[in-house]
């Protein structure tokens, strides 16, 4: 067993785990970081569609691209990490220390930092999850496993689609399919409206004929032996099944699209308070969470629309280290709380001091045009042309707006008509 | 010394127990034929878990359940610690909220006292409560049975044979019985797709088939495929139980269920409802039934696990038999054959005691054939090292051993590389022929847990694809016919484009 202490250690070695390790590195922390996988990257690594980079880079990069100017960064800067490391236990020893167990092929391993970034990224929700019916066959996928399968193991998972949820993960996995020669058969989505990035309907659905269905809703899956068919109904406003709308699709395989979820169970062992909104972590303006000196980022954090966004936060938590290391802590004077208001779905960070800048990453809850949104304690508007679930909106409060508030900070998003 | 023939047609629980204890003698022979790939993936893999006390069962009704339930479940106290099995003893809670379901209470009261089962006691409000602080507030006593346990129906199976092929029991997967021949009233062996198997004795532990099976010796009776589902939930919720917590029985089934697993989960079910005899395999779930199993949990207990804990939903058959009783018998005409046939529930708990009866009484004094014991019978088998449950000293001499165990592949579970390895290897050992990830699956809890193998099944498909040399779209999942792809992703795309052709 070998003991050294860090400054920080980043648990997941995808987007925000290598900006977070790469800007910690910068700011002369002494920083580990462990992978779960036996390759840096994460997710995005099997994301060979574009889209990536259009804010940080200014540039339209594939996620591969996207991805390896940071692992090559990372690894010309020298830091020091390890592949197919699984962590097993956090102990929150102080504010100060915690300590990591931590299994590799090396042998266990105890390391003890002044803090961690926790950057796991998330958990797909799962067929079980969403509540269909059936048997469980094989043939049944989430869509990140196809997408595994497909772009990093090579291995076709079927030729007869049929994609449960309209999500950006769905809508890109349909292409994908579709690009490889199978015949996607339907997108099936709960809601009245898609669930990902407009472009993404038009880029991956429209562009190849795939039909979406949208309220509807995924019933059962049928078959002897295998996968044969998905039986779907319609759904009324309140997404209650409407009897006699029953429908059939062949096909030969379901793939999973029914969202993500925050991969903190670890976390959450050692305390961690959760959001029951983004069921992440809840945070300040370092994202750092209610366990001082345990910092989040990335999926792990909130589920994020944009690796943009992702990296950003990885190193925006990795500037709260460095403040954190610096200081003993994170140093504030009060707490501002910020709350969700009308059409408000989830928002982070939750504590502002109004010391500092800070970016609010939200969601609505509902598609709406011409809108306002509206930070009342403050007298901040602003005005956007249109809002979306699947797309985050992220405002700018400057410290001197945030400082006008006394306790609480409301965010709201009204329509203007 | 002449030697018997022994062919045991099913390796569920009790073909496998058969098995086991037949293997403790010299002069027989004995030989397991299974038809799927694996064992124990019938009725054995999808069901309560629950080594049952043997109080539920009136002797009038239903004599061999009342008989072997308690002596059975005594039995599995010494199996597990031989066999190596991950067992608890819980006990169960049957819970009362009504003065009819009291008297209900006293009646199973009664029954303990009959069959033999130690300790069962009607407790009230602070006790029950003590014994199981997540009663719910509406309960207002219960049955109390400390004897219950609970273990993994399939480690038990892959336990028992184990054991059974390292005594020299040989196993035929992927082997089914196609006809039963007699001459002369005595058997003479089973016809199969992979050629004949001589015998002069023939078991007939078939599960939901062995109606089938008997049915080719003219001994008639139907097996009705009673499903029920199940909910499994994630390890880490707060809301749990201590004990196995139940309502009172119906004529149909034992009740809804709820209990903590071997494996820390907390299993809901099941629902019970006969389906037609030609849909023995339909192990589909239905929101009708799951629905119903949530709504009788939650009069079980004041809280219950939120709806988003759970991890996954899943339908077992049991095999019933006519009125309930088993048929565990043999015949004059013909001689040598053998039922144990339309072991419903409390089978997992009886199957030793059933297989000691079969032993002792059906083919020693019934068959009269002298039973010579092995001097060297080995009655002990060790599983595969569970890497996530050993401490810290034991964890890093494995891995300076042997590095894959520095590998963890599946997360949820801390599943490492070589345990996956072990488990194929283990699977091969006992003559499986076809390897398949639900194989590796239920040997090593792997792609159990939280995700359900969304992150890791790729993962391990490569560590089975390495090992058995073949590419990763081909591993087997549930059977030889299903595979985890379908080919390779551009070999598909050339194929549909004509490439391969030109």
């Amino acid at each position: 067993m070998m003991k050294t202490k860090y400054d920080s250690i980043i648990i997941g070695g995808g987007p925000a785990g290598l900006a977070a390790a790469i800007k910690a590195k910068e700011l002369g922390l002494k920083v580990l970081l462990l992978e779960n996988r036996d390759v840096l990257g994460g997710i995005p690594l099997q994301c060979l569609h574009p889209g990536f980079g259009l804010h940080y880079f200014k540039e339209d990069l594939t996620g591969t691209e996207f991805i390896y100017r940071f692992i090559n960064k990372f690894q010309e800067m020298g830091i020091e990490h390890f592949t197919n490391a699984h962590l097993t236990e956090i102990e929150n020893i102080s504010d100060n220390e915690k300590r990591l167990k931590v299994i590799t092929s090396k042998g266990l391993q105890n390391f003890t930092t002044k803090t961690i970034i926790y950057t796991t990224g998330a958990r797909e929700r799962h067929l079980y999850e969403i509540g269909i019916t059936g048997k469980r066959f094989p043939g049944i996928f989430t869509a990140g496993e196809a997408q595994t399968m497909m772009d990093i193991y090579g291995i076709m998972p079927g030729k007869e689609i049929v994609i449960v949820g309209s999500g950006d993960v769905g809508l890109i996995m349909a292409r994908r399919f579709a690009l490889e020669g199978a015949t996607v058969k339907a997108v099936i989505e709960l809601m009245p409206f898609p669930g990902g990035l407009t472009r993404n309907v038009v880029q991956c659905l429209d562009d190849f004929g795939i039909p979406l269905y949208l309220s509807h809703s995924v019933r059962r899956v049928e078959g002897r032996s295998s996968v044969e068919k998905v039986i779907i109904s319609k759904v009324n406003e309140k997404l209650e099944v409407i009897e006699g709308t029953e429908k059939e699709i062949k096909c030969d395989t379901v793939v999973v699209a029914a969202g993500l979820v925050p991969y903190i169970k670890i976390l959450e062992k050692i305390g961690v308070v959760k959001d029951p909104a983004t069921k992440g972590p809840i945070v300040n303006e370092y994202l750092e969470t209610l366990i001082p000196g345990v910092f989040t980022a990335g999926n792990a954090l909130v589920i994020n629309d944009l690796v943009d966004h992702v990296v950003e936060q990885g190193e925006l938590a990795a500037l709260g280290a460095s403040e954190f290391v610096k200081n003993d802590g994170i140093p504030a004077s009060r707490w501002i709380r910020v709350f969700r208001g009308e059409n408000v779905r989830l928002l982070v960070p939750h504590y502002l001091s109004g010391k500092r800048d800070v970016t609010i990453y939200a969601r609505v809850r509902k598609p709406m045009k011409k809108v306002t949104i509206r930070f009342p304690e403050i007298g901040k508007k602003m005005r956007l042309p249109v809002v979306k679930p699947a797309e985050m909106v992220s405002v700018r409060l400057r410290k001197e707006e945030i400082q006008k508030a006394v306790d609480r900070i409301t965010m709201e998003v009204l329509s203007n008509e | 010394m002449e030697k018997k023939k022994v062919v045991i047609i099913g390796a569920g629980v009790v073909g496998s127990a058969i098995a086991r204890v037949l293997s403790r003698y010299e002069n027989l022979e004995v030989t397991v034929l299974e038809r799927n790939i694996d064992v124990g993936w019938g009725t054995s893999k999808a069901n309560s878990a629950v080594v049952h006390p043997g109080h539920e069962d009136d002797q009038k009704k239903y004599p061999l359940r009342a008989k072997f339930c308690a002596k059975g479940n005594r039995i599995w106290h010494s199996w597990a610690e031989e066999l190596d099995v991950p067992i608890k003893w819980p006990g169960e809670i049957m819970l009362a909220f009504s003065v009819r379901d009291l008297e209900k209470l006293q009646y199973y009261l009664d029954l303990a006292e009959k069959n033999g089962v130690p300790d069962v006691k009607i407790v009230y409000q602070d006790e029950l409560r003590e014994l199981e602080p997540n009663v719910s507030p509406d309960a207002i006593a219960g049955l109390w049975a400390p004897t219950a346990g609970l273990l993994a129906p399939w480690d038990a199976v892959i336990s028992l044979i184990e054991n059974s092929v390292d005594n020299g029991v040989k196993l035929h997967t992927e082997t089914e019985v196609k006809d039963v021949v007699v001459e002369d009233g005595k058997v003479k062996g089973v016809q199969t797709n992979n050629g004949f198997f001589e015998a002069d004795i023939i078991i007939n532990a078939a599960g939901l088939y062995a109606d089938v099976i008997s049915k080719k010796v003219g001994i008639n009776f139907d097996i009705t495929p009673r499903k029920g589902e199940y909910y499994l939930i994630d390890e880490d919720v707060k809301e749990r139980v201590k004990r196995i917590v139940h309502q009172v029985p119906t004529e149909l089934t034992k009740g809804v269920y709820i209990s903590e697993t071997v494996e820390g989960n907390i299993l809901i079910g099941p629902s019970a409802v006969n389906l037609p005899l030609d849909a023995k395999d339909d192990v589909s779930t239905t929101e009708k039934y799951l629905d119903y199993i949530w709504e009788s949990a939650k009069k079980l207990v004041a809280k219950l696990p939120p709806k988003s804990s759970v991890i996954k939903t899943f339908a077992g058959l049991r095999a019933e038999p006519p009125s309930g009783r088993w048929i565990i018998e043999a015949y004059d005409n013909p001689k040598g054959f053998i039922n144990a046939a339309g072991m419903r529930s409390p089978a997992l708990a009886s199957s030793p005691a059933v297989a000691e009866y079969i032993a002792k009484e059906l083919i020693g004094k019934k068959l009269g054939v002298e039973l010579v014991e092995k001097k060297n019978w080995n009655p002990y088998r060790k599983g595969i090292k569970k890497f996530k449950i050993l401490d810290d000293k034991e964890k890093e001499r494995l891995i300076k051993e042997n590095p894959k165990y520095g590998n963890v592949l599946c997360m949820c579970k801390e599943v490492t590389e070589a345990e996956i390895i072990e488990a194929i290897e283990r699977m091969k050992k006992i003559g499986i022929k076809t390897i398949s990830l639900d194989g590796v699956k239920f040997r090593t809890t792997s792609m159990f847990g939280w995700c359900q193998g969304s992150f890791c099944r790729v993962r391990i498909a490569r560590v089975v694809a390495n090992y058995l040399g073949i590419p990763e779209w081909e591993i087997p999942v549930k059977d030889g016919k299903t595979s985890y792809g379908v080919g390779d992703v551009k070999a598909f795309f050339n194929t549909k484009q004509g490439v391969d052709e030109a």
